[in-house]
């Protein structure tokens, strides 16, 4: 029963909220959001006592461990900062609050499930709990041509991956008679299930995880989602339903597939690479920040990828270490870009960022950190992110990924300093309005910010975790 | 005495937080501030000087930052490290009286970038971990990117990206191998990964350590900067406002320098060896090149952004030269041309905030006008051409005497350098400052203010100081 605590209360918050909109008057939807808020942080309550008893539950479908309870705090810490960025970005799109944090909600459920799944259906229901969640927040702006475009896109190409995530399911299914990662595992070592079935099912669930953390050759959806979909759920979209399918990524292919791993990590290799060179090389030529930032999530999941294909504790807790640093840096830069972008979204080009450094100082220097970390410099969470991908890939003889990864966060830094061209070096041509900092997306900035500092000066307490976390990755 | 130098450290880190709080709109207090912060950190590193002068390191601090991977906070100076720190220290007061007028929007964040890049400075000259210099090293980046970016020339912004994205180029490379180290020794302490690699536990294949070599190489290259990597520079330096362009020349440019003096030749001895002949020659090829440039450049600050090129190449030859008299000329060669050319940077700075132009041609006898003006930059273009009895000529002597011990060939056409440096110093004084004066230049061109006196009075005392008791050093 612990074992899920933290879904069934969030299951319960998304229902309550969904029947109190019914039932509140107009101005007093603003509970709506506060409600959602003590769900997520009971949640977080649970998520806690659920690692107290840890083990498993469920005849072993729910395997609460460290690597599980890192990814469901941290999506949990990304779904409250989202709600608390929404408060004000609802009410002046004039959007239907309830719904919107009820659907935040149950996407959270489905994370938190995934990060605690050790069994494929569960991974599967977990999955697609997250994704038909965030399917609908994408489209939330329901009179916007791009909103419906994003939403439609996702939608169909995300059931086509996960279709081949299912398949990929099936044909494990069929080749080791058993869905728990661990009996596979062993059916696999003994000898009885292997050869080309086995390879085809792992290529498949490939393709199906690869699209979900918008990994290069499958991210061609990204850019039109993220630029499409309101602001504060892209901030959602390229920070916590990615982490959570790294997280079950990460845990089939350590704990199910390890035996082949000599073979599937040249698919990381490759997709790595690609990510990282497509992602930032498109970034270059973006004119609209939500299109660059979207470009430059690609990039950042194949700097993950990095830590992924090294295949040791310290390349899993790398990566770990990384997406919980990406998610703060990402949020803070989306939520800027959400209250800059003024109602209906009309400020989204970089050039209408020119002067911001002068005008709102403040608002300037905390997206001048953002993208410090964005870029890597030291000090930030950003570059200790950076720093353990690259020391866990040397660790594991990948010299080349390594000297290009490098290579590619240099071209990266241009398209980043470019914003801060604009922003301090620029003189505004039109002065674009804006309101005043309303508290909660200052809250979450400041948070991000504090976060990004926490994570690039005293990294170990969280990297300790994350190693302890990784353990069930096999020693090579 | 060993906390002495975090003081040092942290003076300037404490006037960048104090900095932050003061009101915007009062710059007189912000300008006070940052000058009496700056004052304070040359004061606390004087009596660094004192230091007993003993091999290997000294004052140090060692503790642990983060366990895992250990990184440790590990600080310390030794005979080369300790001038540079207090060249830093002795230009940054000199830095913010440069900016006092000349500055005047968005001062506030001019000076906390200012003091940002001083904590950075100092910093690299002291880590003594490699992974605490990684991380010092790209501090100075993001301070200097704004400091040309916002408050520099036309075309600021250009020179600012270049900048960043050369330097950063060059340091991922530096990344890649401090991890690689890091892998085959568990630690990032430069003096444990010094004893490991002379001691044997480390041994390098001869092709493992070419290309960590180069790694750092590159890197330090980049930054000095040595030909053909050098295209960052005259950008750099031209677009800077003045103080941006006296620190980049004073002390960036030596970083680049300090950094291959004390991890390229100690952590890969043999590959330096073998290099030395191919490094040497692109040295000379910057020593005359760059003086070459500077002969028929129409730009003044571009004139002496060259002339920093070729000046360089006498350091980067003395290092590789391998003996005790090149190495100990090119150590006082890098704090020479920290003074005379951050001497030149201030005072062209000078001219262009009266003249509001760099082009050569619109000065002319302005000797008349300004004696004091034309007086001092006199005697700084003879400290940067080298001679005798200011302090540009013992560098470039010992580093011409040690080439010599190495192979005189180097010797003949580096001195070559040397005259191609007075030839183009003194015709660019000839051009400025003598002859007739017109009526533009009359009018415009007011002798130095006590302020700008006293700033570029203690350079020009540094400058015959460092000539007649060079035994300091």
């Amino acid at each position: 029963m612990d074992g899920l605590l933290p879904e069934i209360l969030l299951s319960v918050f998304g229902t309550l909220v969904m029947v109190s909109d019914a039932l509140t008057e107009e101005s007093h939807k603003d509970w709506l959001g506060v409600i959602s808020l003590v769900g997520i942080y009971s949640a977080v309550m649970a998520a806690l006592i659920s690692y107290v008893n840890r083990g498993t539950a469920f005849h072993g479908m729910i395997l609460v461990d460290g690597y599980a309870t890192f990814f469901r705090l941290l999506v949990f810490v990304i779904g409250f900062l989202t709600v608390l960025a929404s408060f004000s970005y609802l009410k002046r799109d004039g959007l239907p609050q309830g719904e919107y944090y009820a659907l935040i909600l149950f996407s959270l459920a489905g994370q938190g499930l995934m990060a605690a799944s050790s069994e494929l259906i569960m991974i599967f229901l977990g999955l697609e709990i997250s994704s038909i969640s965030t399917y609908i927040l994408a489209g939330f702006l329901r009179h916007d041509a791009k909103s419906n475009e994003s939403a439609l896109k996702y939608f169909f190409l995300g059931s086509f991956a996960t279709a081949f995530l299912l398949y990929g399911v099936a044909l494990i299914y069929g080749a080791t008679g058993s869905t728990r990662l661990d009996a596979i595992r062993l059916a696999i070592e003994k000898g009885e299930a292997g050869g080309k079935l086995l390879a085809v099912a792992t290529a498949l669930m490939f393709v199906g995880f690869a699209f979900k953390v918008s990994a290069a050759p499958f991210q061609i959806w990204t850019p039109d989602v993220y630029q499409g979909a309101p602001s504060p759920v892209t901030a959602f979209l390229s920070t916590g339903p990615k982490a959570a399918a790294f997280a079950i990524f990460m845990r089939v292919f350590f704990t199910a597939l390890p035996d082949s791993s000599e073979a599937w990590m040249w698919l990381l290799w490759i997709s790595a690479l690609l990510s990282m060179t497509i992602g930032n090389f498109a970034a270059l030529m973006q004119t609209n920040i939500k299109r660059l930032l979207a470009y430059s999530s690609i990039a950042h999941a194949g700097y993950v990828l990095v830590a992924f294909a090294s295949r040791t504790r310290i390349g899993a807790a790398a990566a770990m270490f990384y997406l919980a640093a990406y998610a703060f840096m990402n949020i803070g830069a989306f939520v800027v870009v959400s209250h800059y972008s003024s109602r209906g979204e009309r400020y989204v080009a970089i050039d209408d960022y020119a002067g911001l450094g002068h005008r709102y100082p403040f608002l300037a220097a905390l997206v001048t950190i953002y993208l410090l970390s964005l870029i890597g410099i030291p000090l930030t969470g950003g570059f200790f992110g950076k720093f353990y991908i690259f020391r866990a890939a040397v660790n594991a003889d990948l010299i080349w990924l390594t000297v290009l990864g490098l290579l590619n966060s240099t071209v990266a830094a241009y398209y980043y300093l470019r914003i801060l061209v604009v922003m301090y070096m620029q003189e505004p041509k039109e002065s674009t309005p804006l309101d005043p900092l309303p508290a909660g997306i200052a809250a979450t900035l400041v948070v991000s910010a504090a976060a990004v500092f926490y994570l690039g000066m005293f990294p170990g307490r969280v990297l300790e975790f994350a190693t302890q976390a990784a353990l069930f990755v096999p020693p090579r | 005495m060993a906390a002495l130098l975090n003081v040092v450290l942290v003076i300037p880190l404490a006037g960048f937080l104090i900095l932050l709080f003061l009101p915007r709109h009062d710059h007189g207090l912000i300008r006070v501030t940052a000058l009496f912060f700056t004052l304070a950190a040359f004061a606390a590193s004087l009596p660094l000087a004192t230091a007993p002068a003993t091999p290997g390191f000294q004052l140090e601090t060692n503790f642990s930052w983060i366990d895992n991977p250990p990184i440790r906070y590990h600080i310390g100076i030794d005979g080369i490290s300790l001038w540079l720190v207090l060249l830093v220290t002795f230009l940054m007061p000199i830095s913010v009286l440069a900016s006092w007028k000349h500055i005047e929007t968005r001062v506030k964040e001019f000076f906390l970038f200012l003091l940002l890049l001083e904590v950075g400075m100092i910093g690299v000259f002291v880590a003594l971990d490699l992974f605490l210099f990684y991380v010092f090293w790209e501090i100075t980046l993001v301070p200097m990117y704004f400091l040309i970016g916002v408050w520099g020339h036309e075309r600021r912004i250009y020179a600012a990206v270049k900048f960043f994205l050369y330097t950063m180029a060059g340091s991922v490379l530096m990344l890649a191998a401090i991890l690689w180290l890091y892998n085959a020794t568990g630690t990032f302490d430069f003096p444990r990964m010094q004893t490991l690699i002379a001691n044997g536990p480390l041994t390098l294949g001869p092709a493992q350590e070419l290309l960590l070599f180069l790694a750092f190489f590159i890197a330090f290259a980049i930054k000095v900067p040595l030909f053909p990597l050098h295209t960052w520079l005259p950008d750099a330096h031209v677009e800077a406002p003045t103080a941006g362009s006296i620190l980049l020349a004073a002390v960036l440019l030596k970083m680049g320098a300090y950094g291959i003096l004390r991890f390229c030749l100690t952590l890969f001895p043999q590959a330096s060896r073998d290099l030395a002949p191919a490094v040497s020659i692109l040295a000379i090829i910057g020593i005359i090149y760059g003086a070459l440039v500077c002969l028929v450049q129409p730009n003044m600050k571009k004139l002496v952004a060259y002339s920093s090129v070729s000046h360089l190449g006498f350091v980067v030859l003395g290092i590789f030269s391998f003996t005790q008299l090149g190495a100990d000329g090119a150590v006082y060669q890098m704090l020479n041309h920290g003074v005379s050319t951050g001497a030149l940077f201030l005072l062209v700075g000078m001219m262009y905030e009266r003249r509001h132009s760099l082009e050569i041609s619109a000065y002319g006898g302005v000797a008349t006008p300004a004696p004091v003006l034309a007086t001092v930059f006199l005697i700084t273009s003879l400290a940067s051409a080298g001679l005798p009895m200011l302090n540009g000529f013992v560098g470039e002597f010992l580093v011409l005497q040690g080439t010599a011990e190495a192979d005189f060939r180097y010797t003949v056409l580096a001195a070559t350098g040397v005259i191609l440096a007075a030839w183009y110093l003194l015709w660019l004084y000839q051009r400025v400052f003598l002859n007739e004066t017109p009526q533009e230049v009359a009018t415009h061109m007011s002798d130095l203010s006590g302020r700008e006196l006293a700033t570029i009075a203690a350079l020009v005392v540094m400058m015959v100081w460092m000539a007649c008791c060079p035994k300091f050093c």
